[in-house]
Protein backbone atom coordinates (compact mmCIF):
# COMPACT_ATOMS: atom_id res chain seq x y z
CA UNK A 1 0.00 0.00 0.00
CA UNK A 2 1.64 3.28 -1.07
CA UNK A 3 2.21 5.82 1.68
CA UNK A 4 1.79 9.52 1.13
CA UNK A 5 5.18 11.19 0.74
CA UNK A 6 6.05 13.42 3.69
CA UNK A 7 5.94 17.16 3.08
CA UNK A 8 9.30 18.74 2.20
CA UNK A 9 10.90 20.21 5.31
CA UNK A 10 11.07 23.76 3.94
CA UNK A 11 7.31 23.78 3.22
CA UNK A 12 6.58 22.72 6.80
CA UNK A 13 8.96 25.29 8.28
CA UNK A 14 7.73 28.07 6.06
CA UNK A 15 4.09 27.43 6.96
CA UNK A 16 4.76 27.32 10.70
CA UNK A 17 7.03 30.37 10.71
CA UNK A 18 4.53 32.32 8.62
CA UNK A 19 1.67 31.42 10.99
CA UNK A 20 3.66 32.44 14.08
CA UNK A 21 4.86 35.63 12.41
CA UNK A 22 1.31 36.59 11.41
CA UNK A 23 0.09 36.00 14.95
CA UNK A 24 2.87 38.08 16.52
CA UNK A 25 3.22 40.93 14.01
CA UNK A 26 -0.54 41.50 14.00
CA UNK A 27 -0.35 42.89 17.56
CA UNK A 28 1.08 46.45 17.67
CA UNK A 29 1.91 46.29 21.41
CA UNK A 30 4.24 43.28 20.88
CA UNK A 31 6.20 45.30 18.31
CA UNK A 32 6.23 48.35 20.61
CA UNK A 33 7.75 46.25 23.42
CA UNK A 34 10.38 44.68 21.13
CA UNK A 35 9.21 41.14 21.82
CA UNK A 36 9.86 38.38 19.27
CA UNK A 37 9.38 34.61 19.30
CA UNK A 38 11.73 31.70 18.63
CA UNK A 39 10.18 28.44 17.46
CA UNK A 40 11.34 24.83 17.74
CA UNK A 41 8.58 22.59 16.41
CA UNK A 42 5.50 23.63 18.32
CA UNK A 43 7.48 25.08 21.25
CA UNK A 44 7.72 28.88 21.30
CA UNK A 45 9.99 31.08 23.42
CA UNK A 46 9.38 34.79 23.89
CA UNK A 47 12.44 37.04 23.55
CA UNK A 48 12.40 40.52 25.07
CA UNK A 49 15.21 42.54 23.49
CA UNK A 50 16.54 45.01 26.00
CA UNK A 51 15.96 48.70 25.37
CA UNK A 52 16.35 51.75 27.65
CA UNK A 53 12.61 52.44 27.46
CA UNK A 54 11.97 49.20 29.40
CA UNK A 55 13.70 50.53 32.54
CA UNK A 56 11.59 51.03 35.67
CA UNK A 57 14.22 51.97 38.23
CA UNK A 58 16.99 54.06 36.64
CA UNK A 59 19.06 53.96 39.88
CA UNK A 60 19.65 50.16 39.87
CA UNK A 61 18.94 49.95 36.87
CA UNK A 62 16.18 47.34 36.58
CA UNK A 63 13.46 46.43 34.09
CA UNK A 64 10.05 47.90 34.97
CA UNK A 65 7.78 45.45 36.82
CA UNK A 66 5.07 46.31 34.31
CA UNK A 67 7.37 45.29 31.46
CA UNK A 68 8.01 41.93 33.12
CA UNK A 69 4.27 41.42 33.64
CA UNK A 70 3.55 42.44 30.05
CA UNK A 71 6.27 40.16 28.68
CA UNK A 72 4.83 37.18 30.58
CA UNK A 73 1.29 38.05 29.47
CA UNK A 74 2.31 38.41 25.82
CA UNK A 75 4.13 35.07 25.99
CA UNK A 76 1.11 33.41 27.62
CA UNK A 77 -1.38 34.80 25.05
CA UNK A 78 0.79 33.94 22.04
CA UNK A 79 1.60 30.44 23.34
CA UNK A 80 -2.09 29.78 24.02
CA UNK A 81 -3.24 31.14 20.63
CA UNK A 82 -0.48 29.20 18.91
CA UNK A 83 -1.55 25.92 20.53
CA UNK A 84 -5.20 26.77 19.75
CA UNK A 85 -4.64 27.27 16.00
CA UNK A 86 -1.86 24.68 15.49
CA UNK A 87 -4.06 21.85 14.23
CA UNK A 88 -6.02 24.16 11.97
CA UNK A 89 -3.08 25.59 10.07
CA UNK A 90 -1.28 22.25 9.98
CA UNK A 91 -4.34 20.62 8.37
CA UNK A 92 -4.91 23.55 6.06
CA UNK A 93 -8.28 24.46 7.61
CA UNK A 94 -6.73 27.81 8.48
CA UNK A 95 -5.18 29.65 5.53
CA UNK A 96 -1.75 30.96 6.55
CA UNK A 97 -1.65 33.38 3.60
CA UNK A 98 -4.91 34.95 4.73
CA UNK A 99 -3.50 35.18 8.25
CA UNK A 100 -0.40 36.93 6.95
CA UNK A 101 -2.66 39.38 5.10
CA UNK A 102 -4.24 40.36 8.40
CA UNK A 103 -7.16 37.95 8.73
CA UNK A 104 -6.20 36.71 12.18
CA UNK A 105 -8.07 34.27 14.39
CA UNK A 106 -9.68 35.83 17.46
CA UNK A 107 -7.41 35.96 20.49
CA UNK A 108 -8.09 34.62 23.99
CA UNK A 109 -9.07 37.29 26.52
CA UNK A 110 -7.24 37.61 29.84
CA UNK A 111 -9.53 37.02 32.82
CA UNK A 112 -6.89 37.43 35.50
CA UNK A 113 -3.16 37.56 35.70
CA UNK A 114 -0.88 37.10 38.74
CA UNK A 115 2.82 37.76 38.60
CA UNK A 116 5.46 36.94 41.22
CA UNK A 117 8.64 38.96 41.10
CA UNK A 118 11.50 36.68 42.15
CA UNK A 119 14.48 38.97 41.53
CA UNK A 120 15.04 42.22 39.73
CA UNK A 121 15.12 42.16 35.95
CA UNK A 122 18.60 43.14 34.72
CA UNK A 123 19.15 45.54 31.83
CA UNK A 124 19.65 42.81 29.23
CA UNK A 125 17.58 40.43 27.09
CA UNK A 126 15.00 38.19 28.75
CA UNK A 127 13.29 34.99 27.68
CA UNK A 128 9.96 33.44 28.59
CA UNK A 129 8.04 30.24 28.04
CA UNK A 130 4.46 29.38 28.88
CA UNK A 131 2.88 26.06 29.81
CA UNK A 132 -0.79 25.48 29.16
CA UNK A 133 -1.91 23.66 32.28
CA UNK A 134 -5.44 23.24 31.06
CA UNK A 135 -7.03 24.16 27.74
CA UNK A 136 -10.77 23.86 28.03
CA UNK A 137 -13.40 24.83 25.47
CA UNK A 138 -14.17 28.08 27.29
CA UNK A 139 -11.40 28.62 29.84
CA UNK A 140 -7.67 28.01 29.90
CA UNK A 141 -5.08 28.05 32.68
CA UNK A 142 -1.57 29.06 31.75
CA UNK A 143 1.70 29.36 33.67
CA UNK A 144 4.66 31.35 32.43
CA UNK A 145 8.23 31.84 33.52
CA UNK A 146 10.82 34.45 32.52
CA UNK A 147 14.58 34.25 32.90
CA UNK A 148 17.70 36.03 31.73
CA UNK A 149 21.16 34.49 32.02
CA UNK A 150 20.22 31.22 33.63
CA UNK A 151 17.16 29.17 32.77
CA UNK A 152 17.12 27.70 36.32
CA UNK A 153 16.99 31.14 37.95
CA UNK A 154 13.74 32.73 36.74
CA UNK A 155 13.27 36.42 37.65
CA UNK A 156 9.48 36.24 37.41
CA UNK A 157 6.65 33.74 37.08
CA UNK A 158 2.98 34.14 36.33
CA UNK A 159 -0.32 32.30 36.53
CA UNK A 160 -3.16 33.38 34.28
CA UNK A 161 -6.67 32.46 33.22
CA UNK A 162 -8.08 33.13 29.80
CA UNK A 163 -11.48 33.14 28.15
CA UNK A 164 -11.19 31.26 24.87
CA UNK A 165 -12.74 32.70 21.69
CA UNK A 166 -16.05 31.11 20.77
CA UNK A 167 -15.83 29.08 17.56
CA UNK A 168 -17.48 31.07 14.73
CA UNK B 1 7.09 66.72 55.32
CA UNK B 2 4.32 64.83 53.58
CA UNK B 3 4.25 67.37 50.75
CA UNK B 4 8.02 66.92 50.33
CA UNK B 5 7.60 63.17 50.16
CA UNK B 6 4.88 63.53 47.54
CA UNK B 7 7.17 65.77 45.49
CA UNK B 8 10.06 63.31 45.69
CA UNK B 9 7.73 60.45 44.70
CA UNK B 10 6.31 62.56 41.86
CA UNK B 11 9.78 63.41 40.55
CA UNK B 12 10.89 59.78 40.76
CA UNK B 13 7.80 58.48 38.93
CA UNK B 14 8.15 61.13 36.23
CA UNK B 15 11.72 59.94 35.57
CA UNK B 16 10.83 56.26 35.01
CA UNK B 17 11.75 55.57 31.38
CA UNK B 18 9.04 52.95 30.78
CA UNK B 19 6.28 55.06 32.32
CA UNK B 20 7.38 57.91 30.06
CA UNK B 21 7.39 55.56 27.05
CA UNK B 22 3.74 54.71 27.83
CA UNK B 23 2.89 58.43 28.21
CA UNK B 24 1.79 58.11 31.85
CA UNK B 25 0.88 61.32 33.68
CA UNK B 26 0.42 61.74 37.42
CA UNK B 27 -3.04 63.08 38.21
CA UNK B 28 -2.56 63.18 41.98
CA UNK B 29 -0.18 61.71 44.53
CA UNK B 30 0.12 61.83 48.32
CA UNK B 31 -0.50 59.99 51.61
CA UNK B 32 -0.45 56.50 50.17
CA UNK B 33 -2.83 57.35 47.33
CA UNK B 34 -1.88 57.78 43.69
CA UNK B 35 -3.77 58.41 40.48
CA UNK B 36 -2.03 57.99 37.12
CA UNK B 37 -3.43 58.42 33.62
CA UNK B 38 -2.31 56.66 30.44
CA UNK B 39 -3.61 58.15 27.17
CA UNK B 40 -4.90 55.86 24.39
CA UNK B 41 -2.17 55.08 21.89
CA UNK B 42 -2.49 52.84 18.82
CA UNK B 43 1.00 51.42 19.49
CA UNK B 44 -0.39 49.77 22.64
CA UNK B 45 -3.18 47.85 20.86
CA UNK B 46 -3.33 44.21 21.96
CA UNK B 47 -6.16 42.96 19.77
CA UNK B 48 -6.05 44.30 16.20
CA UNK B 49 -9.67 43.27 15.58
CA UNK B 50 -11.17 45.24 18.45
CA UNK B 51 -8.36 47.87 18.80
CA UNK B 52 -8.44 47.33 22.57
CA UNK B 53 -5.27 48.20 24.56
CA UNK B 54 -3.11 45.21 25.55
CA UNK B 55 -3.45 43.92 29.11
CA UNK B 56 0.31 44.29 29.48
CA UNK B 57 0.08 48.09 29.20
CA UNK B 58 -2.66 48.05 31.86
CA UNK B 59 -0.37 45.90 34.06
CA UNK B 60 2.44 48.45 33.66
CA UNK B 61 0.03 51.25 34.61
CA UNK B 62 -1.23 49.33 37.68
CA UNK B 63 2.32 48.49 38.76
CA UNK B 64 3.54 52.08 38.42
CA UNK B 65 0.49 53.42 40.23
CA UNK B 66 0.85 50.86 43.05
CA UNK B 67 4.54 51.70 43.46
CA UNK B 68 3.73 55.43 43.47
CA UNK B 69 1.15 54.93 46.23
CA UNK B 70 3.76 53.12 48.35
CA UNK B 71 6.43 55.76 47.74
CA UNK B 72 4.21 58.61 48.86
CA UNK B 73 2.96 56.82 52.01
CA UNK B 74 4.01 58.64 55.20
CA UNK B 75 5.33 55.38 56.76
CA UNK B 76 7.38 54.26 53.74
CA UNK B 77 10.87 55.73 53.86
CA UNK B 78 12.08 55.45 50.28
CA UNK B 79 12.09 52.97 47.45
CA UNK B 80 9.86 50.03 46.71
CA UNK B 81 9.73 46.96 44.49
CA UNK B 82 6.78 44.79 43.54
CA UNK B 83 6.60 41.41 45.28
CA UNK B 84 3.45 40.26 43.51
CA UNK B 85 0.60 41.76 41.57
CA UNK B 86 -2.73 40.23 40.60
CA UNK B 87 -4.89 41.89 37.99
CA UNK B 88 -8.51 41.05 37.23
CA UNK B 89 -9.75 42.21 33.85
CA UNK B 90 -13.42 43.07 34.19
CA UNK B 91 -14.07 44.30 30.66
CA UNK B 92 -12.31 45.58 27.55
CA UNK B 93 -11.23 49.24 27.78
CA UNK B 94 -13.07 51.39 25.22
CA UNK B 95 -10.75 52.12 22.25
CA UNK B 96 -9.80 55.80 22.02
CA UNK B 97 -10.23 56.52 25.72
CA UNK B 98 -7.47 57.13 28.28
CA UNK B 99 -7.15 54.70 31.19
CA UNK B 100 -6.73 56.10 34.70
CA UNK B 101 -5.53 53.94 37.59
CA UNK B 102 -6.07 54.79 41.22
CA UNK B 103 -4.05 52.92 43.85
CA UNK B 104 -4.15 53.00 47.63
CA UNK B 105 -1.96 51.49 50.30
CA UNK B 106 -4.54 49.90 52.60
CA UNK B 107 -2.05 48.38 55.02
CA UNK B 108 1.65 48.82 55.63
CA UNK B 109 4.11 47.01 57.90
CA UNK B 110 7.86 47.55 58.43
CA UNK B 111 8.62 45.48 55.36
CA UNK B 112 5.50 45.10 53.23
CA UNK B 113 2.90 47.46 51.77
CA UNK B 114 -0.46 46.03 50.66
CA UNK B 115 -2.01 47.83 47.74
CA UNK B 116 -5.38 47.88 45.98
CA UNK B 117 -5.90 49.52 42.61
CA UNK B 118 -8.70 50.17 40.13
CA UNK B 119 -8.43 51.22 36.49
CA UNK B 120 -11.21 53.04 34.62
CA UNK B 121 -11.77 54.63 31.23
CA UNK B 122 -14.33 57.43 30.70
CA UNK B 123 -17.09 55.28 32.23
CA UNK B 124 -15.93 55.51 35.84
CA UNK B 125 -18.84 53.42 37.15
CA UNK B 126 -17.57 50.26 35.48
CA UNK B 127 -13.86 49.56 36.16
CA UNK B 128 -11.79 48.09 33.35
CA UNK B 129 -9.56 46.22 35.79
CA UNK B 130 -8.80 45.87 39.49
CA UNK B 131 -5.53 44.83 41.08
CA UNK B 132 -4.09 43.82 44.42
CA UNK B 133 -0.40 43.69 45.14
CA UNK B 134 2.29 43.43 47.77
CA UNK B 135 5.26 45.80 47.57
CA UNK B 136 8.51 45.92 49.53
CA UNK B 137 9.15 48.75 51.98
CA UNK B 138 12.80 49.61 51.55
CA UNK B 139 15.42 51.68 53.31
CA UNK B 140 14.28 51.27 56.88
Amino acid sequence: MPRKAPEPVQIVKQRRDAALNALVSGVPYITFMGISFDRRGDEVTGVLSFDDKLIGNPMLPAIHGGVTAAFLEVTAVISLSWAYIWEDFESGALDVEKMAAGDLPRLPKTIDFTVDYLRSGLPRDAYARATITRAGRRYASVQAEAWQDNRDRPFAQATAHFLMPRPD
Amino acid sequence: MSADKSNIARQFIELIPHSKALGMQIVSIGDGLAEIMMPYDERFIGDPKTRVIHGGAVSALMDTCGGAAVMCHPDAPAGTATIDLRIDYMRAATPGQAITARAEVYHITRSVAFVRATACDDDTDRPVATATGAFTVEGR
